[in-house]
């Protein structure tokens, strides 16, 4: 009935002379065009706040860069204080943190891919990971703070910090992970089967394998992340004046963003210029490691290929 | 190898003991074990899950039983670090992180929306390989990196010169927290207009639409829920953020005492902001101020929490819709 109602109404109007169908088509032209500048200007701003905030580290700090901000300790005096024991204790909970999620990570993901049932308590643990990746930093640090460092006596250490920062990116590691192993054909599956493969040895020989560059790249960010992470390593108790590199797990630490943050929080105009020069330092490291996500991603890839 | 899963020892005068092909024992037995420990793993992640909760619970069980509950969602002072005279109201870090929150989406959402329409709908292959690698820097700068920004070049340079504000003032936070945001709703948001059936959009030229039309009467409602998803992400990316807000925002809870202050230039401490301070000063432990970080902590979370479930399921419902 409506149907036919409508043809009617529009039967109708188009036999009024009086409604004449206007397209305005110049018009709208013109309102699409000025839109279609306000959306490219929106997203040219991306550059330009990028310029900008590269701009506001790299006028202050440059004049500030060398190597004696790299060699020396951190110190009261702007003059003399140096990054040294930053840069080790970043090294530290970078390469500990990623010991402790690598496995674990990685453990999760070949579970949910290759071994999990599909029923709600699969879906139930995939939510929860990704809700884990929501989680704020500064949760983490408290976590870090009564389980590593109270209950199990860690201390202000840095292997409580290492093991609250591998908390913080394991979320990320299993998501990249997944992704990698997922985007390997089903077919090299079939095939490990087919000879007789166990489920543990396709994995093993043939998935694992062929999701590596994934799973490292993937890694590589997180690690990245790591490195620039400062919340939760502030709760859990790294220190901002600490005068020798790390010897041990049980040491005491500061690392690079702990330090810029020292830095810039003081109003004194020579720290300014340090913690520029000090973010060039992290933002140059930074830098270095997405490209090597890149070139090893690039590299294993060809090498699979032949 | 291959010869030996082809019938070893079935050969006569073959001296190679027949091959176990019947994969019961010890395959078996490691097989189980490789299992196990993989489920291991993945109960890891939810203990971890549980871990915050027990723990945030815990504590802050602690903290309540000295301040009740009430007294803390409602109060409307926020001294914790004066012991002398400690008073734990809660809304004024609520409202300081609010602030913010807000002049943060006012950035990201706007910008991130048009980013993502641009590089979905106009950019051609030059562009976005300019505009795509802009974006995922921005995404991989440390956020102590944008709090230094606010800090030195945002308030000084942008903000003093037509306001006048503090060293210390919500504004420039908000606004740093918003570019740290940006990137995250235009990939985001890209992605799920990306998503949209190229059959949608040819309908909508076929009727005479134009480029603009289709993309923003078209494209983004059929993609309205995914973007939605992002905006409410970035939101919660936004409330949890601290480094930002410790160094940019200032100290002093937002209108402190004085109930209905929302003004975005004063200096204002946020819950976040709240806990990074107490920890970068001294908290001994077992005193009402270090429960209280606890407190602050669970409701932290759970806002966080809250608004990621919501984002998940919408984004959920509009993955469905076209599969």
């Amino acid at each position: 009935m409506s149907v036919h109602a409508e043809v009617d109404r529009v039967n109708q109007a188009a036999s009024t002379p009086s409604i004449r169908w206007d397209p305005k088509i110049s018009a709208r032209r013109t309102v699409g065009r000025i839109w279609q500048g306000l959306f490219f200007g929106a997203t040219a701003m991306a550059i330009v706040l990028l310029g900008m905030l590269l701009w506001s580290i790299i006028q202050p700090g440059w004049s500030w860069l060398s190597w004696h901000l790299i060699t020396d300790m951190p110190s009261r005096n702007a003059e003399n204080a140096g990054f040294n024991s930053a840069i080790w204790g970043s090294i530290w909970i970078v390469i500990g943190s990623a010991i402790f999620s690598f496995f674990v990570g990685v453990g999760t993901a070949i579970y949910l891919e290759e071994y999990a049932p599909r029923n709600r308590y699969t879906r139930f643990l995939q939510t929860n990971i990704s809700n884990l990746a929501g989680v704020p930093s500064v949760v983490y640090g408290l976590l870090g703070l009564v389980f590593f460092v109270q209950w199990l006596n860690l201390g202000r250490s840095i292997s409580a910090g290492a093991l609250t920062m591998g908390l913080l990116i394991l979320p990320v590691i299993v998501i990249s992970s997944q992704e990698a192993i997922r985007s390997v054909p089903l077919g090299l599956r079939q095939a490990a089967y087919g000879v007789g493969a166990t489920r543990w040895q396709t994995v093993r020989s043939h998935v694992l394998p062929s999701a590596m560059p994934g799973i490292l790249t993937g890694m590589i960010l997180s690690m990245s992340r790591a490195i620039g992470e400062t919340a939760p390593l502030i709760v859990v108790g790294a220190s901002s004046l600490v005068l020798s590199n790390p010897s041990g797990p049980l040491s005491s630490y500061t690392a690079m963003p702990v330090q810029i943050f020292n830095w810039s929080s003081r109003p004194q105009r020579e720290f300014e210029h340090l913690a520029a020069a000090a973010i060039i330092v992290l933002l140059i490291i930074l830098l270095s490691m997405n490209a090597l996500a890149i070139l090893l991603r690039q590299k294993l890839t060809n090498k699979d290929r032949m | 190898m291959a010869d030996a899963a082809f019938g070893a020892g079935s050969v006569p005068g073959d001296p190679r003991p027949p091959m176990d092909l019947s994969g019961k024992r010890n395959r078996a037995v490691s097989e189980h074990m490789i299992k196990w420990v993989l489920t291991a793993c993945a109960i890891f992640t939810l203990l971890t899950t549980v871990g915050i909760i027990v723990i945030l619970v815990y504590e802050s069980l602690e903290f309540f039983g000295e301040v009740p509950v009430r007294d803390f969602l409602f109060g409307n002072e926020w001294t914790a670090l004066f012991p002398a005279q400690a008073s734990f109201g809660v809304l004024p870090l609520v409202r300081g992180t609010v602030i913010i929150a807000f002049i943060s989406a006012c950035v990201s959402i706007p910008l991130g929306l048009a980013g993502a329409i641009y590089l979905s709908e106009y950019a051609g292959d030059r562009s976005r390989s300019i505009l795509k690698p802009t974006l995922e820097i921005l995404a991989g700068i440390p956020t102590i990196v944008y709090g230094f920004f606010a800090l030195k070049f945002i308030t000084p340079n942008l903000i003093q010169p037509i306001l006048d504000v503090g060293v210390f003032n919500g504004l420039a936070a908000g606004i740093a927290v918003g570019i740290m945001t940006l990137p995250l709703v235009a990939s985001l948001s890209e992605d799920a207009l990306r998503a949209v059936p190229m059959s949608l959009r040819e309908a909508a030229y076929g009727l005479g639409g134009t480029k603009f039309e289709t993309a923003v009467r078209v494209v983004l409602p059929a993609a309205i829920s995914g973007v939605i998803a992002s905006f409410i992400l970035a939101i919660s990316r936004a409330i949890g953020e601290t480094m930002i807000v410790a160094l940019a925002a200032g100290s002093r809870p937002a209108g402190q005492g004085t109930a209905g202050d929302w003004n975005p230039t004063e200096s204002m401490q946020t819950m976040t902001g709240f806990i990074a301070q107490a920890f970068s000063g001294d908290v001994s432990r077992g005193t009402p101020q270090f429960y209280s970080l606890f407190g602050v902590g669970l409701l932290l979370f759970l806002m966080t929490l809250g608004m990621n479930i919501l984002s998940h399921s919408i984004a959920r419902r509009f993955r469905e819709e076209y599969q």
